[in-house]
Formats: structure tokens, C-alpha cells, sequence
């Protein structure tokens, strides 16, 4: 021992390569104990397949990794977990109809598991201030109380190093802050942490280092609270954004009207919407905030015509109302969409370009007369799309699948834009796209308000919608028994973009985003 | 009383190879797999069972040969769906037919012949007892292996870690892969339990109910099987009940007819599906309750994610 002790974890030339792709490129950098490291970079640039590696799912081509000084090449997760690795995934892997001690119960070791489990919850989640009660259903719970069972569950492990795949995205404000206190506790005890994120500000609110990865390889090391968030960004693009610009537009006539829109969910686990009132005006761009899970997927369905509403006039477009109207039919009547669901339900994975082209642009762009299909138009029609949005592509008679996230989401936003229509309703446009695509589509929805085209985004990323939105409402589950009466719509720059919630709550309107805590599936959802 | 006692006796034996073959399909489908093949995978197991039973004369060697003949075709399902990530109803539907016209094959020479009677319960005294005697002790051993099954089955679902691990799998096999647990290894386990399943249902009525070899003598007890399980809303206890409901509408029937109900016999013995249908239905219209209880990943094949 030279005095120094050895790190934690230490990486050495780790490399994976799957076919086509070099995901980890000769990886190499430690984590120390008691340190919050941050793992920063875009889509694609090779976090989650590191992160797999040290966690046992998948196994490097090359490159070796030492735990506490010792060699660490875990085979299995349960080996990695053996070892005092625990992991936070990004899309829980939890279970909706089970419960919360029985999720526990499966991740983590058979040991562990006997005896009483429900009381040892109970004393960790009440030492670290996350209250959980085991025996409710998973599926009854919000994301910041599922977040919570993972993250129980992994310290009942005793954990020496938590990995934590972009926690906050799917949490509100003030759940991050709860969240980054557990951390900033669990790290003062020794515990590392290492932190995958792309989000700036919370890394550098966070984080002691900083590992920067991009196309497979590490392409700087800093310390996050010595940099700026555009140096950041810089370092993780390897190039300078200029982000959208919004000039504010004098909103026209109403389009899109919601009119008290009801609509009972169809799953066990699904909100209920309950009187939604709304308006969208020609030339701007409405957001609408709230973390997953308050309606947000009821509500993009019943705007699409999927679930049909109660009453026709729920929903009004240019004063139509269209409340019971298929699908079709309302996108002949000049409103468009862009589901969340890129691959499955904006495109179909395995038709090609231009199949997909007609079965969303078949009405507006003519595409078929008499039943029969006008192929030559669509061809040239998908053609005009990949040019006019820059979609990469091997052709357009290749499947839709065959593209990467960005560019098919680039492909459906320019279908349905293309298509000119009056209304056009996104459901998280950019959601797990690269910066570059993003910045192309949110200038592109922008654009399209301002040639007077009414614009809905939804979305669970606040920065974006400050940054698209000239107005934006919440939409949030109440309190069971108590009907939440706010309106929390106002303009975007009546919010920072650092503490919107706080502000919020200083000013008139009550925010509904804090009743989302808690929220039942009997909740009920307004904007 | 004679005649309650020889219905309730009817009915046991209606019943069992209901029981057997829904309890298996109920596990498999818990872990998230659709299996169609029960009424195929029956049949081989019933002429498996009987040629063995005919052969050795050994009705132990003749049951054993029914659960692996039943497995066995459990695992060629298990190959294609699990492995190859075929379609799991087309490749379900594929099992029934190739099981039907594989029975018939090995059948051929077996039509006609009959095999003795199955070995019954016999305690001293008790199976003696007037009326409940027989009911209740002395029933061939098979029914109350149905019985210990069913208990069983229901007990390692609710107690039991892996019972745990398979209904997580069925609930959520991504997740059930992220955390560590060999999802298509647990899968194959479950589809030979209830290709074994399968089988013994399909021995007991070549074995123990006629006892002698038809072809086709399944007549879709399989797709009942299948019916049962949905109905059951998935819980062992129910299908059990179930199984005893439709064992007891198809004897009620044919007794029925006995006494000469002025009712074409054709309806009468449409009464048993009918019946299958009429409660489906009524316990689907319970959209919420149907979607609570169904495994969600059913049907869904798993790849894991490199």
C-alpha cells in the first residue's frame, strides 16, 4: 500500500462492440468511495452498455475491471449484486401487479429475502426518509414512490456503489430534490454513486466528477460544479447548439378547444381525465407539463380519436366538434399527430417509408383514390419528407425499423407537418433523441406555429416545453376526494426554467403539479 | 340416493381430466406463455398412457408414459415459440392438429382393445361407508392427485420465491431479464409442467374414465381446458371449480337425457360449451378485472435485449 487507497471501482480499456457498432471504445476511468460520478453523454454514446458491463448483464469484448484493488468480472447481475453493486434502472424494472414487498423479494438475493422483510423496508425507507408501505400494488403507486422501491431495494442490499440510469427524468422537481438529498446522505456514508445522466444542471448540482463519453469513448474528465452547462453540453456534442429561438407570436383564433373533456381510463392502472379545458391558438405553441403517468396517454388518445370521448363537442376543432369522430376523419378535418410511441404507433416497424406515409397522410395528401393506392405519389411524398427533414436513410423502401431513433422521429414529425395541418398535437416529440435531432424538431414545430398552425406538445421535459411553449399548463392527478380547481396556465416566461414550481406556488394560480404526489389511480387529471 | 351418489361419482370422473390439463395451462400462462396445444398434447398422452398400459400392463408405467409423451410435446412448443420465437397461438394451434393426427397414427392398432380397470383407494372401513364411502375414499388415485395438484399449484404461486419469479415473468418479462432472472429457462420449466399436465388429463380418460382408445376421444376437452383457465381469472381454486361446474353440466346432461327430457339430445349436449361461453362472457364484461388478473406479458414473445 502506497498510501494512496485504491478506488473503488476502476475501469481499464473496456470495449464492446455489437454488430456495426463500437459501443465502448477502450473505456477507461475509477470511481472513488463515497463519490457521486457522473457518466455523461448523448443517446448512442455508449452509457448504457457500460453500465450493463458493470453490472453483469453484458460482458466486454476486451478490458478489465477491479473492485476495492481486486479483479471484478461479473458473469450475472446477482454476481455484481453479490459484490455491492446495486442499480437504479431508467425504465423500472418493476412489477405493476405485485407488490411492493414481493417486488423487493425478486431483486435481491434469496437470503436476504427470508425472514421479516416487510419490517427491514420499513426501517430502511424510514431512515432515509422514503416512506413506502410494502404491501401496496406497485400499480397503484406514482413514479417518484416506484423510483422509491427501487431505490429500497437496493440499499436492503448494503450497497458499496449504486448506479443510477437517468433518474429525474420521469420525476418532479421537488421529487429530484428529495432524490439528490437520499444521494448527497448515502455518499456522506461511504456509498458511491455513479450517475448517468444528460441533464447539466442536475450533474452539476450533483456531482463530484464528471466522465464524458462520446461515440464509445471517453472524451474528457472534469469536475461539473468548475464548468458551465454549455461547456458541458459542448464537451458531451463535441460541437456549439444555438437553442431554438422563440420570438413571441400574436396568437390568432382559437383551433383546438377542450371543452370539460371526461374520459374514463380502460386499464387498472390508468388516469382518468376529468373536465380538461383548453385552448390552442393559431400562431402559438401550448405545452403541457406533468410527469408520466397523469393522463398524459389517455389524453393523447382521445385527442387522436383512439378513445372516443363522451360528448362530441368535447373536443372542438375550428369550433367543430369532433369529440367522436375516428381518427380519419380528423385528420381530414385539418389536425394532425404525433404519438409518443415512435416504432408500434407512429410508424409501423417492419413497412417501409412509404407505407408508412400513407397510412397517416393517405386523406390530406390524396395518396389513394378509389380505394387504390397512388404509390408513385407517396413514393415522391416520402421523398419530400426524408429531404425536407434531413432523415438519414438507405432509401425509402427500407422499413421503418431500420432507421435510428432520431431520424424516424425526424420522419414522422415532417409526415405529419408536411401535411400542413391546422392543429398538430405531439406527445414527446423529443424524447429520447439525440440533441441534434431534437433541436431540429422543436425549431420545425416552432416554425410551424408560426406559419399559423396551432401547436399541442406534451411532454415530461420541462427544459423543452420553457424552451418551445409560449404558454403552458400542467396536468396533474388530485388528491382523492378533493377536485383541484387550478389552472396553472400561463405564459412560459412568467417561469425560469430553474425553480418554475416555486414560483408557481408564489404566484396566483395553485400548481397542480404538486398534488401529483400520491396521486391515486382514482385521481383526477384538469389542466 | 344410489343415483346422487353415482352423479357426484360421474361427475369426479367428468371432471379430473379437466382439472389436470387447466391446471397446467394455468401455470404456463402465469409465466406469460400461451399454449393452445392442451387438447393435442392430451391426446398424444392418451394414447401414450394406453398402449404403454396395454403393453406393460402397468398402469404406473402407462400414467409415466402419458407425462412425458404430454412433456414432450410441451417442449417441441417450448423449441418453436421460446428458442425460435415462433407465433405462440399459430404454433399452439399447429400442436393440437399434429397431436390429433399423431395419436391417430400410433392408435391404429389399439382401436378396440381395453384396458383393465384403474387401481381405486381402498382403506378399510372408510371406503366402506355407505355413500361418502365411495365418494370421498374411494376414488382412483388419480382424482386425488388432481386434488393435491391443484393445491399445490396454488400454494408454490402464493408461497413460494419461484412461484414469485414465474408470476413476474408473466407480468413483466423485460424487467424480470434486467434484474437477472433466465426468463426462457423459467418458461421452459412451466411448459413441461403443463405439457405433463396435459398429459395425465389425456391418460386418465384413455386409462381410467372409458377405458379403451377412440381416436380424436379428447373432443375438445383441451379448448375447455384452455376455457377454464380464463375463466378462473388465472386463481387455481376457480379452475378447479370450474372444472367441476362443466364436469357436472355434462353429466346432468346425459342423465337427463336418460330420463328422456323432452329436449333434442343435440342441445343437451351443446349444454356443457353453452355454458362455456355464457360465463366467459359474463366474466369478461369485467374489462378492468379481466386485465388486473390476466398475466400482461401473455402471448408476448421474449428476446433478450443484447
Amino acid at each position: 500500500m502506497n498510501g494512496v487507497p485504491d478506488p473503488l471501482l476502476r475501469l481499464e480499456g473496456i470495449a464492446r462492440a455489437f454488430p456495426g457498432v463500437l459501443a465502448n471504445d477502450d473505456i477507461s476511468f475509477s470511481v472513488n468511495e463515497g463519490e457521486i460520478h457522473a457518466l455523461l453523454g448523448e443517446n448512442g454514446a455508449g452509457k448504457s452498455t457500460l453500465i450493463k458491463i458493470i453490472y453483469g448483464v453484458l460482458r466486454p469484448d476486451a478490458g478489465t475491471m477491479t473492485l476495492r484493488g481486486k479483479p471484478f468480472a461479473p458473469h450475472r447481475p446477482s454476481e455484481a449484486r453479490a459484490e455491492g453493486i446495486g442499480m437504479i434502472f431508467q425504465h423500472f424494472s418493476l412489477f405493476e401487479a405485485l407488490t411492493v414487498a414481493e417486488n423487493i423479494a425478486l431483486g435481491i438475493s434469496p437470503e436476504l429475502a427470508r425472514g421479516d422483510l416487510r419490517g427491514r423496508i420499513v426501517e430502511v425507507s424510514t431512515r432515509y426518509g422514503l416512506r413506502l408501505d410494502p404491501d401496496r400494488m406497485v400499480g397503484d403507486l406514482s413514479v417518484g414512490q416506484r423510483q422509491r422501491v427501487e431505490i429500497v431495494r437496493c440499499l436492503l442490499q448494503d450497497p458499496r456503489l449504486i448506479i443510477m440510469d437517468e433518474p429525474t427524468s420521469v420525476l418532479t422537481p421537488q421529487e429530484v430534490e428529495t432524490l439528490f438529498e437520499t444521494l448527497r446522505r448515502l455518499a456522506g456514508e461511504g456509498c458511491s454513486i455513479l450517475y448517468i445522466s444528460h441533464k447539466l444542471e442536475e450533474i452539476r448540482a450533483l456531482c463530484d466528477h464528471a466522465t464524458i463519453l462520446r461515440g464509445g469513448k471517453v472524451v474528457a474528465t472534469c469536475t461539473p460544479s468548475e464548468e458551465t452547462a454549455r461547456s458541458l453540453a459542448e464537451m458531451m456534442l463535441g460541437e456549439t447548439l444555438s437553442p431554438p429561438a422563440t420570438d413571441r407570436r400574436t396568437p390568432g383564433d382559437v383551433r383546438l378547444r377542450l371543452n370539460e373533456l371526461s374520459v374514463e381510463a380502460d386499464s387498472p392502472f390508468g388516469t382518468d381525465l376529468a373536465d380538461i379545458a383548453l385552448e390552442v391558438r393559431s400562431g402559438e405553441v401550448v405545452g403541457i407539463a406533468g410527469v408520466a403517468g397523469n393522463g398524459q396517454t389517455l389524453l393523447m388518445s382521445a385527442l387522436i380519436g383512439e378513445t372516443l370521448a363522451g360528448r362530441p363537442d368535447a373536443i372542438q376543432l375550428n369550433g367543430r366538434p369532433i369529440g367522436r369522430m375516428p381518427p380519419h376523419g380528423r385528420r381530414k378535418a385539418g389536425i394532425c399527430f404525433v404519438p409518443e410511441e415512435r416504432l408500434g404507433h407512429a410508424a409501423v416497424p417492419d413497412m417501409s417509408l412509404t407505407e408508412n406515409v400513407i397510412l397517416s397522410a393517405r386523406v390530406r395528401k390524396g395518396l389513394s383514390r378509389n380505394s387504390f393506392l397512388n404509390l408513385p405519389r407517396a413514393a415522391r411524398y416520402a421523398g419530400d419528407v426524408v429531404a425536407r427533414f434531413s432523415v438519414k436513410t438507405a432509401g425509402i423502401d427500407h422499413a421503418a425499423r431500420s432507421l435510428s431513433g432520431g431520424n424516424l422521429q425526424k420522419f414522422v414529425v415532417g409526415r405529419e407537418i408536411m401535411q400542413e395541418p391546422s392543429v398538430l398535437v405531439a406527445s414527446q416529440p423529443t424524447w429520447g433523441v439525440d440533441a441534434g435531432a431534437a433541436a431540429f424538431i422543436q425549431e420545425a414545430l416552432i416554425q410551424l406555429a408560426r406559419d399559423g398552425a396551432a401547436v399541442l406538445v406534451i411532454s415530461q421535459d420541462l427544459d423543452e416545453l420553457f424552451a418551445i411553449s409560449d404558454r403552458i399548463a400542467v396536468i396533474a392527478a388530485g388528491p382523492p376526494g378533493r377536485r383541484p380547481h387550478a389552472r396553472a396556465d400561463r405564459p412560459a416566461d412568467g417561469w425560469t426554467a430553474a425553480r418554475p414550481i416555486g414560483l408557481a406556488r408564489g404566484g396566483g394560480a395553485r400548481p397542480c403539479l404538486g398534488w401529483s404526489r400520491g396521486a391515486s389511480p382514482q385521481g383526477r387529471c384538469r389542466c | 340416493m344410489e343415483l346422487i351418489v353415482n352423479i357426484l361419482l360421474g361427475i369426479v370422473i367428468a371432471a379430473t381430466p379437466l382439472v389436470f390439463a387447466a391446471i397446467g395451462e394455468l401455470a404456463v400462462e402465469k409465466s406469460g406463455v400461451l399454449n393452445l396445444g392442451v387438447e393435442g398434447m392430451m391426446i398424444v398422452g392418451a394414447i401414450a398412457g394406453f398402449s404403454v398400459t396395454i403393453e406393460t400392463g402397468n398402469y404406473l408405467a402407462g400414467v409415466g408414459a402419458a407425462v412425458v409423451a404430454g412433456a414432450l410435446m410441451a417442449l417441441l412448443f417450448g423449441f418453436l415459440t421460446q428458442s425460435l420465437l415462433a407465433n405462440q397461438v399459430a404454433t399452439g394451434l399447429a400442436l393440437t392438429m399434429f397431436g390429433l393426427g399423431l395419436a391417430a397414427l400410433l392408435g391404429q392398432d389399439y382401436s378396440g382393445k381395453a384396458a383393465g380397470n384403474f387401481p381405486k383407494l381402498d382403506i378399510p372401513v372408510l371406503s366402506d361407508l355407505p355413500l361418502v364411502g365411495a365418494l370421498l375414499f374411494g376414488q382412483d388415485y388419480l382424482v386425488y392427485l388432481s386434488i393435491l395438484l391443484v393445491i399445490g399449484v396454488s400454494w408454490f404461486f402464493r408461497k413460494t420465491r419461484g412461484g414469485l419469479i414465474i408470476r413476474a415473468i408473466g407480468e413483466n418479462h423485460d424487467a424480470a431479464h434486467a434484474i437477472g432472472y433466465p426468463v426462457v429457462f423459467y418458461r421452459y420449466l412451466v411448459l413441461l409442467f403443463g405439457g405433463a399436465c396435459a398429459g395425465l388429463g389425456g391418460a386418465y380418460l384413455s386409462v381410467v374414465q372409458t377405458p379403451f382408445w377412440a381416436e380424436g376421444m379428447t373432443a375438445g376437452r383441451g379448448w375447455i381446458a384452455l376455457a377454464l383457465v380464463v375463466f378462473a381469472a388465472w386463481r387455481p381454486g376457480r379452475a378447479l371449480l370450474g372444472a367441476y361446474l362443466f364436469g357436472g353440466i355434462t353429466i346432468l346432461q346425459l342423465h337427463s337425457q336418460g330420463f328422456g327430457v323432452e329436449v333434442e339430445a343435440q342441445y343437451l349436449s351443446m349444454l356443457p360449451y353453452l355454458a362455456t361461453i355464457a360465463v366467459l362472457v359474463i366474466i369478461s364484461s369485467d374489462r378492468l378485472k379481466v386485465k388486473l388478473n390476466a398475466p400482461a406479458c401473455l402471448t408476448q414473445p421474449f428476446r433478450a435485449a443484447t
